[in-house]
């Protein structure tokens, strides 16, 4: 059938090509764009080479050193927490763990995470809203209702509370992945599904159809090459939503258990020593601030170019 | 009159049926968890009579059909658990009895509340005002430096948490400035000046964060809007820009922004959970995270509801509003 339908070329209109390639050339031009992606690309070495970062400074996110710390209120001894040549950012109070190697290895767990999410979230609501919207009738309703109910739902106040109830016997990763991605989807395919339903009545799936292609058949060669550009945003924005969901649920201690290194439960932990060593609080902050931000900057520029009325010309 | 009616109703069985969805959903995933709520209130050491009759006098003896509706009618006519002098009465209204802090969830949440509404308020007021304000101007000055230097501010805004803007902010006008008090909260009702005082750090990080968000929203929307054919035409019938922007475009910003902020008032309502855990302040999130710690069922339970019954809520006046406001809502 594939034969009938895509003779000798693709049977893609001309749009959806275009529509990619407006993406990347706009972004061409997009300095702040180009900054997050950098930034990005950064970040996820960091991630990757975590323990390597750590062995470069002779250091590991898990062992004590109790004898760097000042003795008088607990916190890292000498300048900004204990900064040196051993210990780059420091150590952190109470325990002396090296600060450097936590953060570089809480960029694993934040990414992980938020990577993994995001994967869960934008499969599941493509899959959904590209059905309901082609489909339509009960299908379509059944979809619509529970997008409506589950945007309709304190979503952190449930997670807080799953996050307290569930066993121990499960990987909190795990876990984190699928209540922050099962939570995620609406959004996607809220968009997914007003996008296939213009798309549905365009001559081209019309064609498809009227030459026998299946559902299957429609929404892979002819729905999702038009659908991949809003995809592609939403998960840029996304990615940063549920890396500070991560942390969030992390700083409430509900997320990440310790020893694992996770930013939000530093800055959690760093509540407490404020007032005595800030830079306890700065620098997995920073770290934090740095990744979402970078994001941000990414999919900024990505909606701007498929979006130029409201575009900020930088 | 009569189709208003009919759309106002159709809407509030819709609140009721998602409410009813959602009060399901929680207490099932509540109930499939393995955590035994009577194991917690049971003492040491806790010996199977013991236990079974701790489950019998909170009612998790019973089938869980038959506990969900307990939930349910509880809530119309009231409880009773256990018998004779023992006998615990959480009158109607009872949306659940934390046995853990000997008190009805519903007077918990009471006493909780007063704090969550002051935080809100006041802070989606600056939010709303801050935030509609610097994005209409960022559109009519759509470009130049003022567009520009606004945009990057919200950037930071939209990326940054909640509780690292508290934290630094603490940092900076509590600690280094010695400016502000950094946590407590004092009863309006006792002292309205300290009131406010002790609330102003988590307005401005609340509203900080909240407006980065209204005010990219609404420059967007003004951008749209002044593209339309009526701003043209209102132009071209030579209005003063003054009354083109004031008393047109800017009514057509508004609707969806309304819109987002009725939502965003609501679920702030049901606890703004971080923000409450950096300044310390009593409200409803800080009782969820308690309950969280301790695992208060009961309290999880019933605060989770109370969050949805206020997002519902915040959903069914934006769409009788919306319905009010714009005409074209009501045909769908």
């Amino acid at each position: 059938m594939s034969d009938i339908l895509s003779p000798g070329g693709a049977p893609v209109p001309a749009a959806a090509p275009a529509a990619s390639r407006t993406l990347w050339r706009a972004l061409r031009h997009d300095r702040w764009a180009q900054a997050g992606a950098v930034v990005i690309v950064l970040v996820i070495l960091t991630a990757l080479a975590a323990p390597l970062l750590a062995l470069l400074e002779g250091q590991d996110p898990y062992t004590y050193h109790t004898d760097l710390l000042n003795p008088a209120d607990g916190t890292g001894a000498g300048v900004l927490g204990g900064v040196s040549g051993s210990h780059w950012f420091g150590v952190e109070p109470l325990t002396g763990r090296d600060l450097f190697a936590v953060v570089a290895y809480g960029a694993r767990t934040s990414f992980l995470i938020g990577l993994a999410a995001t994967v869960v979230s934008v499969v599941l609501g493509v899959l959904l809203g590209a059905s309901a919207g082609y489909a339509g009738g009960w299908w379509d309703t059944v979809v619509s209702r529970v997008t409506d109910v589950l945007l309709g739902f304190p979503q952190l106040i449930f997670m807080i509370a799953v996050g307290a109830v569930a066993p121990a016997a499960i990987p909190r990763p795990l876990l984190l992945i699928a209540v922050i991605g099962l939570f995620g989807w609406p959004r996607v395919a809220r968009v997914v599904r007003a996008q296939t339903l213009s798309l549905r009545n365009r001559d081209f799936v019309r064609a498809a159809r009227a030459l026998g292609a299946r559902g299957g058949h429609v929404f892979r060669r002819e729905l999702l090459p038009n659908l991949w550009a809003p995809i592609i945003v939403l998960a840029t924005v996304s990615i940063p939503a549920n890396i500070g969901l991560e942390a969030a649920l992390s700083f409430l201690g509900v997320g990440i258990p310790p020893p694992t290194p996770s930013w939000g439960r530093s800055i959690s932990d760093a509540i407490n020593w404020v007032q005595t060593d800030p830079m306890f609080l700065i620098f997995p902050g920073a770290a934090l601030f740095i990744a979402t931000l970078a994001f941000n900057m990414l999919g900024d520029g990505l909606r701007d170019a498929l979006d130029p009325k409201t575009a900020v010309r930088r | 009159m009569n189709r208003t009616l009919r759309f106002v109703g159709v809407r509030l069985a819709g609140m009721i049926a998602v409410l009813l969805v959602v009060s399901f959903a929680t207490f099932a995933v509540f109930y499939l968890l393995p955590t035994d709520p009577a194991m917690m209130s049971c003492g040491k050491p806790c010996t199977p009579e013991n236990l079974a009759l701790a489950r019998q006098f909170m009612g998790f003896d019973k089938p869980w059909g038959q506990q969900y509706l307990d939930f349910l009618g509880g809530i119309f006519t009231g409880r009773t658990f256990g018998t004779g002098v023992t006998a615990i009465v959480c009158s109607a209204p009872c949306f659940g009895y934390s046995f853990q802090q000997s008190e009805s969830v519903l007077s918990l949440i009471g006493d909780r509340l007063p704090v969550t509404v002051s935080l809100a308020i006041g802070a989606s007021v600056i939010w709303l005002v801050a935030g509609v304000a610097t994005g209409v101007f960022s559109a009519l000055r759509r470009g130049r430096f003022a567009d520009r230097a606004a945009m990057t501010i919200t950037l930071a805004g939209v990326s940054a948490p909640a509780y690292l803007v508290g934290l630094l902010g603490i940092l900076l006008f509590g600690f280094t400035l010695d400016m502000v008090p950094v946590n407590g909260y004092v009863q309006f009702a006792q002292s309205p000046l300290d009131w406010a005082w002790h609330l102003v750090l988590p307005w401005l990080v609340l509203a900080f964060i909240n407006a980065a968000v209204y005010a990219r929203l609404s420059r967007g929307q003004m951008l749209e809007v002044l593209g339309e054919d009526f701003v043209r035409t209102a132009r071209a019938f030579g209005l003063p820009e003054r009354t083109v922007i004031g008393k047109y475009a800017l009514r057509n910003v508004l609707l969806p922004v309304v819109t987002v902020f009725a939502v965003d008032l609501g679920a702030l309502l049901g606890g703004a959970v971080i923000t409450e855990r950096v300044f310390a302040l009593p409200g409803l999130g800080g009782l969820l995270v308690d309950a969280v710690h301790q695992v208060d069922l009961p309290v999880l339970m019933g605060v989770s509801l109370f969050a949805a019954f206020f997002v519902v809520l915040a959903n069914f006046v934006v769409d009788v509003l919306y319905g009010v406001l714009d005409p074209r809502a009501r045909l769908t």
